[in-house]
């Protein structure tokens, strides 16, 4: 890790271990913006990882903002960061201004198709975008539209659309995340314009299941220290349940799930910082469908090693169990992005596969 | 809650020398091995073949790291990590030189006497000298430092009285580098412990082929009853083989060789699959490319330690037990998907299904057992 990356790291750690608390958690779970938390993260720049400096974002990578999403993934906060980096670099890629406060993207429900049509006085848009993370609280959303579809391959459009002008209904996921449903029917739009060529029209769900992979590796990061904590502390027959080799078996498994997990992940970013995360597909499917899989394990490990007590509600764990459970489904589950893989390994012939691997 | 600074996989990028070497290799397998039968390539570095052998040391990829003065080539630990992946996946008859290019050399470059380092090292970046590793005995498996094979100092040398089982290739090995224990410490297993290059077939060796349950002979039995090996054949100080042993199996379990055993299997599945695959056969092959894929990274990275002269024993050991779990879960995978029979004959798939089935237990036992590596790592982690 570079010195700068590791600067990163150390600052957006120590703003989360100081402000994402148990009590930001716990309000946020009952339907309270963390206003301090956001603004404490905008004020260190730890937004816009992706915005040129000259539109007031921090100039990175994707290598930076793997580093805010794997913290994010650690420590949970309730706020839209993962939303905002992809929202801000859309904008930014596409030549648009970076509105200040916590953006959302859509679509990224499968399926939902949002149109964006030029009426009098400038482009509306139309449709449903289901499940939006933070999709009523956000101050903006931007819009990834193709005129065929998200799939297709026609040059896309990127559009910011100010809150407010939707019709919202509020859900959560698990982790009790805002997951909210919107309702366009020929709303302003604020500005719009042609994506680059590299930014394809299912870029949202692309990038979507990029962050969520850094999230989870993040995530199981932390269930492997809390474990690994818990079975030095709790002692039963007279001793730290940790000596025990079935329990270090345990720890043992969830450790590989969290390396498998940081190591997909960590390649993924990588692949988008050389190619774009458009032409990273096959690294963002295997780190989606990894870091899913090595995610339903080690909840499971995490929550059998620390008993009834991780069972609770006062009990920390769930805050990351949660949070897993449902990233895991958001932007592809571990299947959808298995048979993506699947299809392309059997059409490219069974002689390509080595010379593919070693290839990306 | 913070991050876990117990492991690190950092991405390792090949350098441009290391991409070049893998086209050479790639089109010097293709004509060395031609139209090697699926079947074949399935035994990967179990296959022994001297002739091979000779030809890939001719091309320089022996002892590939080991210095010139040696018959080494000089070249980087990720050169040789390229070469080491490409025989591997493409089922390349390497047993002849491969214990000897993995740990036996880089053994006596560290503790061998130089003369030891003059006499065996440029033979065997020649390939013409193969090695066997006796550790294990009948009653130390495992439990390695339990070993009771006795050598006793005499005259000129050591004379060893003892049995060795689960020594691969040492019926075919011009040398075998075995563990004895030169000195009873009451208590103090780990200590009194002793590498010795043998030669096995002086007086007082008896070998027995022990066959495995596919019918296939690798193991042997190795008795010896008043055998002399001389004091120049000893490995190091006296008494310091548990530390040489521990260095030289973790070059044993750091390699591509432990996650990618059943590559042939998984090709040959792909082959089995039509251009449009049902959805539940996509997915399996899919997850298991994402495994592939994500396992090749995690054993990349290893070698990035390597050759930037850390000690990756934690990270090598989480890479082992994950890869040897991936490897015996294709022959699963292919069973429940295609519920096809493993045979001896009939189709590629079911004759490499067949070999590998039967060979797929050994995966998680070679080079330190799964609940051994476990608890390497529950250490690493903290808990022991």
């Amino acid at each position: 890790m570079s010195e700068l990356r590791s600067i990163l790291a150390d600052t957006v750690t120590r703003l989360f271990t100081d402000r994402v608390t148990k009590d930001v958690l716990e309000t946020a779970e009952q339907g309270q913006w963390p206003a301090a938390l956001w603004q404490a993260l905008e004020e260190s720049g730890l937004t816009l990882p992706l915005v040129t400096e000259k539109q007031g974002g921090a100039g990175g990578t994707w290598g930076d903002a793997h580093v805010l999403l794997a913290a994010a993934g650690r420590f949970g906060p309730p706020v839209p960061l993962a939303e905002t980096i992809i929202a801000s670099w859309l904008l930014s890629e596409s030549g648009l201004e970076v509105p200040l406060g916590p953006l959302t993207v859509a679509p990224v429900h499968r399926g939902d198709v949002l149109r964006l049509e030029r009426g009098s006085g400038g482009w509306r848009l139309s449709g449903t975008a289901r499940r939006l993370p933070w999709g009523g609280s956000a101050g903006h959303l931007v819009v990834v539209t193709s005129p065929d579809g998200p799939a297709s391959g026609a040059r896309a459009m990127v559009a910011l659309v100010a809150a407010g002008h939707a019709q919202v209904t509020p859900d959560h996921n698990l982790a009790l995340e805002p997951r909210d449903t919107l309702v366009f029917d020929n709303t302003p739009v604020l500005t719009a314009a042609p994506a680059p060529p590299l930014i394809p029209g299912d870029i949202v769900w692309l990038c979507g299941a990029l962050a969520r992979s850094a999230q989870m590796a993040g995530g199981l990061e932390s269930l492997l220290a809390q474990t690994v904590q818990y079975a030095g502390e709790r002692k039963q027959f007279g001793k730290p349940i940790g000596s025990f080799q079935a329990i270090q078996w345990q720890c043992a498994i969830l450790g590989e799930q969290t390396a498998a997990a940081a190591s997909a992940a960590a390649s993924a970013f990588s692949a988008a910082d050389r190619s774009g995360p458009a032409e990273a597909t096959f690294e963002i499917a295997v780190a989606k469908s990894r870091t899913g899989e090595a995610a339903g394990i080690g909840a499971g490990i995490a929550h059998q090693v620390h008993g009834a007590i991780g069972f609770t509600y006062e009990h920390s764990l769930h805050f990351v169990t949660r949070r897993l459970w449902s990233w895991r489904a958001e932007c592809g589950g571990e299947s959808y992005w298995a048979e993506r893989l699947g299809r392309e390994a059997a059409s490219r012939g069974a002689d390509a596969l080595w010379p593919y691997i070693t290839s990306r | 809650m913070g991050a876990v600074g117990t492991f690190r996989f950092d991405l390792c990028t090949l350098p441009p020398e290391a991409e070049a070497l893998r086209g050479e290799v790639r089109e010097f397998l293709r004509e060395t091995l031609g139209d090697m039968p699926p079947v074949k390539r399935a035994r990967s570095w179990g296959g022994f073949d001297r002739e091979f052998t000779r030809t890939v040391a001719a091309r320089g990829w022996i002892g590939m790291t080991w210095p010139r003065r040696y018959g080494g080539h000089e070249r980087s630990a990720l050169e040789r990590y390229v070469v080491l992946e490409e025989m591997l996946a493409a089922g390349a008859p390497v047993g002849a030189h491969w214990i000897a290019d993995r740990q036996s050399g880089p053994l006596l470059l560290r503790f061998g006497t130089e003369a030891q380092r003059e006499r065996f090292l440029p033979a065997i970046a020649r390939g013409e000298l193969a090695l066997a590793i006796g550790m294990s005995e009948p009653d130390s498996g495992s439990d390695l430092a339990s070993i009771r094979t006795r050598a006793e100092r005499v005259d000129g040398g050591y004379r060893v009285n003892g049995t060795k089982v689960w020594t691969s290739n040492v019926h075919r090995a011009d040398y075998m580098i075995a563990l004895f224990r030169t000195r009873v410490v009451p208590e103090k297993k780990h200590e009194g412990l002793s590498q010795f290059l043998v030669d096995p077939k002086s007086p007082g060796i008896t070998i027995r082929p022990i066959i495995e349950l596919s019918g296939a002979h690798h193991f042997n039995e190795v008795v010896f009853q008043d055998a002399f090996v001389p004091e120049d054949m000893r490995v190091g100080e006296e008494g310091a083989g548990w530390k040489q042993v521990g260095a030289e199996l973790a070059f044993e379990r750091s390699g591509p060789e432990r996650y990618l055993s059943c590559l042939a299997l998984l090709v040959e599945l792909i082959r089995a699959a039509p251009a449009d695959p049902g959805e539940r056969m996509a997915v399996a092959i899919g997850r298991l490319v994402a495994h592939l894929a994500t396992l090749r990274q995690m054993s990349l990275s290893v070698a990035g330690m390597l050759q930037r002269g850390e000690n990756p024993n934690l990270e090598a050991a989480l890479v082992k037990d994950l890869g040897t779990n991936f490897e015996q879960e294709i022959p699963e995978i292919v069973h429940g998907l295609l519920g096809c029979e493993p045979t001896a004959r009939g189709s590629d798939l079911q004759q490499v299904l067949g070999y590998l089935v039967q060979h797929a237990p050994s995966f998680s036992l070679r080079g330190g057992t799964r609940e051994i590596l476990r608890g390497i790592i529950a250490r690493g982690l903290g808990l022991r």
